[in-house]
């Protein structure tokens, strides 16, 4: 009977470890902090030698005291002290160990928000807000201040500089969304009231999908921005040419009335 | 005894020989027996058992195939979308399937149905402690059954903000399809859930602390009664936060306060008026509730696998005091890691790492009764029966579950994951791999007991090979999803660049969770026949310790036609002391070589 249960375990451990199909693990990163990746494979090496070990154990008492087989009588135990501290002691000190292991990554992407030269908090480059269920981006413009006559407003298409830290405000205007950037490894909730900021560094150029990520009705599904990294110099010129286009469209929209 | 239960069945004896519509009426439906309100909460929760699996496989099509039309279903269903699932319906599907299936399945089956079927049994008593409690404790489930059933053909096909409600989606009707009444339906229907689960809450604990029979210590007591007995504390501590915290969300709904809703708030350009509120504020409430309710959802199902495990292995439990002290240090620290669902939500990042040491520190006792679990199969004689084998598989998804919440509990890590099918393999490992293999095996091992009856055992081992085979098949791959970073709760996830690779692996896994759910069909089929043709079972047929099964099979009214006197723990299988490989709690000590069959086994 444990013959076919073996079986299948045995398939489902290779899954894990080596399982064949190219590209269904992480998507591409894209910015420099590595951390999480990092940390998750360190992970996974330490729970897969966890699996492989309890797995191994479970079928070989399986088989090895299987009363169909065994005419040793039973073990008599209602257990042991020593074990029982052996296996408390030590899954707690890998337990800590990976708890104060990962307090820096954690803060590098929650805590410690890029300074600039004179240690101010650098300013967000740009300010997104979700909506049922859309991306509105709102750069401040010249004079680096959000809410003034020269701000660029687009939706769902976000442009940032490469090799610089990135600094975003993220807000909500309606319900909760979730604003995630799969290749950056960012990830942030997006709650109505609350004003938060994001950073991220990012080094390669392309253009990656903004995903949501929070249940934020019927539409959720379709709330796709798109994010392209590029370099400072073309960043600044898409910069220029969307705000002319801005003022255009205004312009001939006011005439048209 | 106690004297409570004396009162409770003055009441409720049988008196006359003549069975008229009243007293059917009093013995099977408003029946006050735990036994009879045990099997009611069995079916009911069976049925809806089959409700949820329904809805999945709604959510999978959808994954699989979007928008295409669904065959033979999806015209009955959906007509008029021409058998499509629209957006609107898959975000119903989803909230809906994870409502019942925790709300209406799991912890009422575990609580619900075990819990009042085996606690009096298994502590000797005749029964609950106040019947009348427990019997509304059941019938306050119809109304929960009619809002959540209900809350399907509403307007807006159902409520829509997920199983955790997060306001403001949940609490502005404007803000999607099914937050109108079908919302307001779901909160109540909650709130009966509730009720229910705090009523049975304060009888077990009554029960299990007053009702004991005579030399049932607290550590005679099997792991079974320990997990029921943990998992009514947690339900009596945790629960009022969910209760009044619904109740703030209805209020929000209904009379305009506004607790979860901000300042300034508008909606689908409709400006709220009220705020004010922190939209976080439920998610801490929400998770203050719900987190200890994942471990109500997992540990009397620890605990009915320790027994089975212990009587097939014909061997003793390894490490009884840890065990017991790992399921109250599980409690214990489930109040305080409430927050690792709110690692990405917006709250200070300095508690995250408060709440993730937390968490880490959980995976310990888990760890701990893995560990147990693996001792106690340690030098045995294992007998591969069906209830056996579902434990086993228990051990082993219960395994993968809690390596994969180590990921979650790193807080970086979190940060890729949450919101992602890693989360929802990860939770379907330990509800369905895990808590749902337990009821399973629990189901065929006191199945003898409840109908006297023994369920096919040929039978039972394909139910087992096919769902364990599916089962992996369809939650393992989530990982590897999850690991992409696909979210959760997209009705069209291909609309993503990052994911469109990702539709052939879909498929493989919603084939596999069909199958699953046709897995299902020869449990059903022998369930029922056994139930009414299957071969009669002795008291005690697989040879057990435990009190329940020196009662006669089915227990009648009282359970007990003798009073039950406890000489030890229910795990001394191979006991040198005695010559049969079991000893059960009952037998009073006997010289070596001199075990005489208890006058209570003679009867058979
Ligand atoms: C013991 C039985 C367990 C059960 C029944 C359980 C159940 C669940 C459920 C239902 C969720 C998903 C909630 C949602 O819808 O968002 C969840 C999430 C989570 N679980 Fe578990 N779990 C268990 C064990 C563990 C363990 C041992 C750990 C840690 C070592 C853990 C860590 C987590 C974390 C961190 C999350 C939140 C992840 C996120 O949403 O980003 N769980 N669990
Ligand atoms: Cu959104
Ligand atoms: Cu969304």
């Amino acid at each position: 009977m444990s013959i076919p249960i073996l079986g299948t375990l045995i398939i489902v451990w290779a899954a894990m470890d080596w399982y064949p199909l190219e590209g269904h693990w992480f998507p591409e990163r894209v910015v420099e902090d590595g951390n999480i990746d990092h940390l998750f494979y360190f992970i996974l090496w330490l729970t897969g030698i966890v699996f492989i070990a309890t797995g191994i154990l479970l079928f070989w008492f399986l088989w090895k005291y299987d009363a169909a087989k065994n005419d040793q009588p039973v073990v008599f135990t209602h257990g042991s002290h020593y074990l029982e501290v052996m296996w408390s002691v030590v899954p707690a000190i890998i337990l800590l160990f990976l708890a104060i292991y990962q307090m820096d990554a954690w803060a590098g992407a929650r805590m410690e928000r890029p300074v600039l030269a004179n240690g101010q908090p650098k300013p967000p480059i740009a300010r997104v807000t979700g909506r049922q269920f859309e991306w509105k981006m709102q750069y401040p413009g010249e004079d680096q201040k959000f809410d003034t006559p020269d701000d660029l407003y687009v939706t769902n298409v976000l442009h940032v500089p490469r090799d610089e830290e990135v600094v975003l405000e993220i807000e909500s205007e309606d319900v909760l969304h979730s604003f995630f950037l799969p290749n950056f490894r960012v990830k942030q909730d997006v709650v109505p009231g609350m004003k938060q900021f994001i950073w991220f560094k990012p080094i390669k150029d392309g253009s990656y999908d903004i995903v949501c990520a929070e249940l934020c009705g019927w539409g959720h599904y379709k709330m796709k921005g798109q994010i392209t990294v590029q370099s400072r110099n073309d960043f600044d010129v898409w910069l220029k040419k969307t705000y002319d286009e801005q003022e255009l469209s205004e312009f001939s929209l006011a005439e048209a009335e | 005894m106690s004297s409570i239960t004396a009162d409770g069945h003055a009441s409720h004896a049988h008196s006359s020989s003549e069975f008229g519509v009243g007293e059917f009426i009093s013995t099977y439906v408003f029946s006050r027996d735990h036994k009879v309100i045990g099997i009611q909460f069995l079916f009911s929760t069976l049925l809806w058992f089959l409700v949820g699996g329904l809805l999945a496989i709604g959510i999978r099509w959808q994954l699989a195939w979007p928008w295409s039309d669904m065959p033979v279903i999806g015209p009955m269903l959906f007509s008029a979308e021409g058998g499509q699932i629209s957006p609107e319906f898959y975000t119903m599907l989803f909230t809906m399937h994870a409502t019942v299936m925790t709300f209406l399945v799991i912890i009422p089956i575990l609580a619900g149905a075990f819990g009042n079927y085996l606690i009096p049994l298994m502590i000797g008593a005749d029964d609950m402690a106040f019947p009348t409690l427990n019997m509304l404790s059941y019938w306050v489930m119809w109304p929960a059954f009619f809002f959540f059933g209900g809350s399907f053909f509403v307007a807006g096909n159902g409520a829509s903000s997920g199983w955790t409600s997060y306001p403001p989606l949940s609490s502005v009707p404007e803000s999607a399809p099914g937050s109108g009444l079908a919302q307001t339906m779901w909160l109540l229907g909650l709130t009966c859930v509730g009720i229910s689960s705090m009523m049975g809450s304060v009888n077990y604990l009554t029960t299990i602390i007053q009702m004991r029979a005579p030399g049932m210590t607290m550590m005679r007591l099997p792991l079974t009664i320990w997990g029921m007995f943990i998992t009514a504390l947690l339900q009596a501590f945790a629960l009022p936060v969910l209760t009044a915290a619904g109740f703030m969300q209805l209020l929000d709904r209904t009379v305009g306060t506004g607790f979860f809703i901000p300042e300034a708030l508008s909606v689908n350009n409709s400006p709220m008026a009220p705020g004010g509120g922190q939209p976080l504020l439920w998610q801490h409430l929400f998770w203050f509730y719900s987190h200890p309710a994942v471990y109500i959802m997992i540990l009397p199902a620890m605990g009915m696998v320790s027994d089975i495990l212990c009587c097939f292995a014909r061997k003793p439990l390894f490490g009884y005091k840890p065990m017991v002290y790992a399921m109250n240090g599980i409690a214990g620290l489930g109040f305080i890691v409430w927050g690792h669902h709110m690692f990405v939500s917006g709250m200070n990042p300095g508690l995250g790492m408060t709440f993730m040491v937390a968490t880490m520190m959980i995976a310990l006792p888990s760890a701990v009764k893995t560990f147990n679990w693996l001792g106690t199969i340690y030098g045995g004689k294992i007998q591969f029966t069906t209830p056996m084998l579902f434990s086993l598989a228990f051990v082993s998804m219960f395994v993968v579950g809690g390596l994969s919440g180590i990921f979650m509990a790193a807080t970086p890590v979190d940060i890729f994951i949450h919101d992602t099918y890693y989360i929802v393999a990860h939770f379907h490992y330990v509800l369905f791999g895990g808590t749902a293999m337990a009821v399973f095996g629990a189901i065929y091992f006191w199945f003898p007991k409840m109908f006297g009856r023994t369920m096919n055992e040929f039978w039972g081992k394909v139910h087992f090979l096919l769902t364990f085979v599916f089962l992996n098949g369809t939650f393992f791959t989530m990982h590897i999803l999850g690991a992409v970073g696909f979210p959760r709760r997209l009705a069209d996830p291909y609309h993503y660049e990052t994911f469109r690779h990702l539709q052939p692996i879909n498929q493989f896994m919603t084939i596999c969770a069909i199958l699953m759910v046709a897995s299902q069909i020869p449990f059903i089929l022998n369930f029922f026949y056994s139930m009414f043709f299957g071969p009669k079972a002795g008291r005690n047929p697989w040879h057990a310790n435990g009190l329940e099964w020196q009662a006669p099979s089915p227990p009648g009214h009282g359970n007990f036609d003798f009073q039950p006197i406890v000489y030890r723990g229910p795990y001394e299988y191979g006991s040198p002391e005695t010559d049969q490989d079991y000893y059960p709690q009952t037998q009073p000590p006997t010289e070596r070589g001199k075990a005489d069959v208890p006058p209570t086994l003679a009867a058979d």
